[in-house]
């Protein structure tokens, strides 16, 4: 007798239905799985026998044939286990095949028949939505995250047994409800109110959230470039419905998800000893990467010097087009990358920057020529941190700034602005905009146009480096609500614009 | 003599210095090995006459091939040659050859130069010339005094040569640009060589603006006797060399010894008794060079000490920053606390001001001329 049933393979970020077709004819007894399974989805033939065997139900010791279809479709994982083991029931007569009409089956099998949670089970409560499933039937563990697939019935269930009284009609399940989102909620990460002085780099901070911007960070070892950073998440505006989606559905499928909607962005700070496979993502069954780890949030390099060539300029694409895309021999991949960068440095090798600087001028230059380049300049913000005066680090003073909480207010605002005026566009904030959406949007006047003119002409600013400063002013005056970019916000724009190596001092 | 009037485009050399020229470029690489023990000095072979040259240096394969040359030279193919690489002869015969060059017992017959060919040779005849040299591997108190000698001597009407090294030496071509004069980079390569890559921007700045000069031929790559060669040139052209920072051995040491050869005038700017790599230029110190804390240092020992020759024509080279532009009195705090090194943190607690009013101040003075930034956009003493 044939069964067919629905289930899910994970390709990237997203999910694709696959239907599991088993056929179970006399013979002499065998398991085969087809349909371009990898080792690790043949090994499931041998957890649904015990998890059947275990859970007091038939293996029919007849001649079974599994197929996964698409055929095409490269497939990986244990996520197959319990559709292949339903299949089997079906197939073999011992549960109706009715009530599994319109109803997707995706989990793992433990050998006693329990259910495990698998990954990436929002991107296939999502695929399932789309494919026209009604329900769904997954791991306990993973229903929070399935319920999040709104007009999805999800049926959670714990092990074999109780899923076969479920089919039965003999046993129903907690109706799942997807927990609230709650937009407003209080960062729980550090707050800025703790920083004292940093004027440079809180201001810089700021801006990067509220546009988008990326960020570089220079300073002395010690000065708090990495406190700083870790600060940035609280002041970005809490993710909306549809970004927290995105985060957990991204951080679900990389293993990471706590099973419940996101309410934070995340922050990741990759060590610089990473590889480019491990910065944007690759492998042979491409595994997202830090970046896309990031996505909707902050992507933390600290010592961007030390980071390898190779994984530097494989973030090219990434801080470009918010994405990236990994092409191998069979087939290619498009992970979301739109994260914001937020790097920081030493001034020199030796770290002491300017006046007591001790390095040799060849240091210094393979330093920069290590760091300058493509990926400089598509930083927008490079800030100073100042070491604090001794004074405050042994007196432990409390900080004087603003919170946390009311420069994310500021953000909030900014960014509502531009939500509302680049909501054609399909761009989010200032820092996503293309150049022609930025030549829209961003007017300067008759002077600030002449002193771009300049700064073209001599060099200081390359035909990227105009579009950058266009937004990074967009987002100052958005931030101050102006409606109009002044001439002192595209100063201060130009001000945090790195000059090129050959106009610099030395 | 060679009297015909010098231009940029044609220049002018007879048909022998330019037969010599191209010979030395020919035989370079025998040169080289020639020269393998007593790399640091080439002067002797230099100083030989043509088929001495041939004799002392052309290895038995190559001598043939030499004195097939010498007889066969073709000097109308090779101007159109020289030409064609954008490159400008003029030799010793020629009104335009620098008159101070003449003093060296091995004046190179011709010189292949690149730019202002007029304005900068006669710069080096009938006026003041100053070599500013040293390290490669200089400290960044090194590079900005090397600059700040640069701009300085050039504001006040000095034409000032270097090597167009990594180092000191382009840090000084970058101020005498800075400065509005009219840099000489004196190279140990051919003149439309780029040597070494990371000076290409500023060798075609120097191209454009200012006068690359060598004695060996369009396309010749440069050898390690070609720098020694090339120091001779930079002393016999100048009044003066000052040493910015050497350390033992340095080839600017070299320089200095063919200066004092030439009983021209020797100076260096004092580093840190402990430091290697002051070593040299302290050494020199000692010895009884003029000690250059400051560019007026120099023009004392040019001119004698307070004394100036009438004021250079061009006196005004900094474009005077209006008050309403970069200005009034918070730019001024602003800047002061930066140029005190206290970055934009302390020019916010200096001024009192905000870091978003700070920064669009400190790009405004930028913008005016009155600030720089380093590479990772830390704000620079900008010196006067």
């Amino acid at each position: 007798m044939l069964a067919s049933i629905a289930t899910f393979a994970l390709e990237g970020v997203d999910s694709r239905e696959v239907t599991v077709e088993v056929d179970v004819r006399r013979g002499l007894p065998a398991f085969t799985v087809v349909g371009l399974p990898d080792a690790s989805v043949r090994e499931a033939r041998e957890r649904v026998r015990s998890a059947l065997l275990n859970s007091g139900l038939d293996f029919p010791l007849q001649r079974i044939t599994a197929n996964l279809a698409p055929a095409s479709v490269r497939k990986a994982g244990p996520s197959f286990d319990l559709a292949l083991a339903v299949a089997v029931l079906v197939a073999g007569g011992q549960v109706p095949a009715d009530p599994l009409r319109g109803t997707a089956v995706c989990g793992e099998l433990s050998l006693s028949g329990a259910l495990r949670p698998v990954r990436g089970m929002l991107a296939s409560a999502l695929a399932a939505r789309t494919s026209g499933c009604q329900r769904v039937i997954v791991p306990e563990p993973n229903a929070a995250e399935a319920a999040l697939a709104d007009g999805l019935e999800v049926l959670p269930v714990p092990d074999m047994a109780t899923l076969v009284e479920l089919l039965h009609g003999r046993w129903v399940p907690e109706p799942v409800v997807a927990a609230p989102h709650v937009r407003d909620a209080p960062s729980a990460g550090p707050d800025l109110a703790e920083v004292r002085g940093q004027h440079d780099a809180k201001r810089g901070l700021e801006i990067a959230a509220a546009g988008g911007h990326n960020l570089l960070m220079v300073g002395p070892p010690g000065a708090g470039k990495t406190m700083l950073a870790r600060r940035m998440p609280g002041i970005l505006p809490p993710p909306g419905f549809d970004e927290a989606l995105d985060i957990t559905r991204v951080h679900s499928v990389a293993g990471l998800g706590s099973g419940a909607l996101a309410r934070e962005r995340p922050f990741r700070s990759p060590h610089h000893t990473i590889s480019p496979q491990g910065l944007v993502g690759g492998g042979a069954r491409p595994r997202p990467g830090e970046v896309t780890l990031a996505h909707r949030g902050v992507l933390f390099l600290d010592e961007l010097a030390e980071f390898s060539r190779p994984a530097l300029e494989a973030l090219r694409q990434p801080l470009e087009e918010g994405k990236v895309d990994i092409v191998r021999g069979q087939h290619s991949v498009s992970f979301p990358a739109r994260a914001v960068l937020v790097a920081a440095c030493n001034p020199c090798p030796c770290g002491k920057g300017a006046a007591a600087c001790l390095c040799g001028e060849l240091d210094r230059a393979r330093y920069q020529r290590r760091l300058s380049g493509p990926l400089l300049d598509r930083i927008d913000i490079v800030c100073q941190v100042t070491p604090p005066p001794a004074r405050d680090l042994v007196e432990q003073r409390a900080g004087t700034g603003e919170g946390s909480e009311d420069v994310r207010a500021r953000v909030v605002a900014a960014r509502a602005v531009q939500t509302a005026r680049l909501h054609a566009s399909g761009a989010t904030c200032n820092g996503e905009m293309d150049t022609a959406t930025a030549r829209r949007h961003v007017h300067v006047g008759k002077g600030s146009r002449r002193r771009l003119i300049r700064s073209l002409e001599s060099g200081a600013l390359s035909g990227r480096g105009h579009d950058r400063v266009l937004r990074l002013a967009r987002t100052i005056a958005d931030l101050g609500g102006r409606d109009r970019v002044t001439a002192s916000d595209l100063d201060e724009a130009l001000g945090y614009r790195l000059v090129p190596p050959e106009l610099a001092v030395a | 003599m060679n009297g015909a009037l010098l231009t940029d485009a044609e220049g002018s050399a007879c048909d022998r210095c330019l037969r010599r020229g191209m010979l030395v470029g020919l035989l370079s690489a025998r040169i080289a090995d020639r020269l393998a023990g007593a790399r640091r000095n080439p002067s002797a072979v230099l100083a030989l006459d043509d088929e001495r040259l041939v004799a002392a240096v052309a290895a038995a394969g190559q001598r043939d091939e030499a004195e097939r040359f010498l007889t066969e030279f073709d000097p109308v193919a090779t101007r159109e040659m020289v030409a064609v690489a954008g490159v400008t002869p003029v030799c010793r015969h020629s009104i335009g050859f620098p008159t101070r060059l003449l003093q060296l017992d091995d004046t190179p017959a011709i010189l292949f130069t690149r730019g202002q060919t007029v304005r900068g040779l006669a710069a080096l005849s009938h006026g003041p010339a100053v070599a500013v040299v040293g390290s490669r591997k200089a400290s960044p108190h090194g590079i900005e005094m090397a600059r700040q000698l640069g701009r300085g001597l050039a504001a006040a009407g000095i034409t000032v040569v270097s090597g167009l090294a990594l180092g000191v030496d382009a840090s000084a071509h970058v101020g005498a640009l800075e400065g509005d004069g009219l840099p000489i980079a004196v190279l140990g390569a051919g003149p439309d060589v780029v040597y070494p890559r990371a000076n290409a921007r500023l060798h075609e700045r120097i191209a454009a603006d200012g006068l690359l000069v060598s004695e060996l031929p369009p396309g010749q790559r440069p050898f390690r006797w070609s720098f020694p060669a090339r120091n001779r040139i930079m002393a016999g052209l100048c009044e003066a060399t000052v040493v910015v920072e050497a350390a033992e051995g340095s080839g600017s040491l070299i320089t200095t010894e063919f200066a004092e050869d030439l009983g021209r005038i020797v100076a260096a700017v004092p580093g840190p008794a402990l430091w290697e790599r002051a070593r040299g230029s302290n050494a020199l110190l000692r010895s009884g060079a003029a000690v250059i804390t400051r560019t007026e240092d120099v023009l004392d020992e040019l001119y004698g000490i307070g004394v100036r020759p009438e004021a250079p024509a061009v006196q005004e080279s900094e474009p005077p920053a209006s008050e309403e532009e970069s200005g009034g009195p918070e730019a001024d705090a602003v800047l002061a606390a930066v140029e005190a090194g206290g970055g934009v943190d302390g020019a916010c607690e200096a001024s009192g001001l905000g870091a978003a009013e700070v920064r669009a101040i400190l790009a405004r003075l930028e913008d005016s001329g009155r600030l720089r930034r380093d590479v990772l956009g830390g704000y620079a003493r900008s010196s006067p």
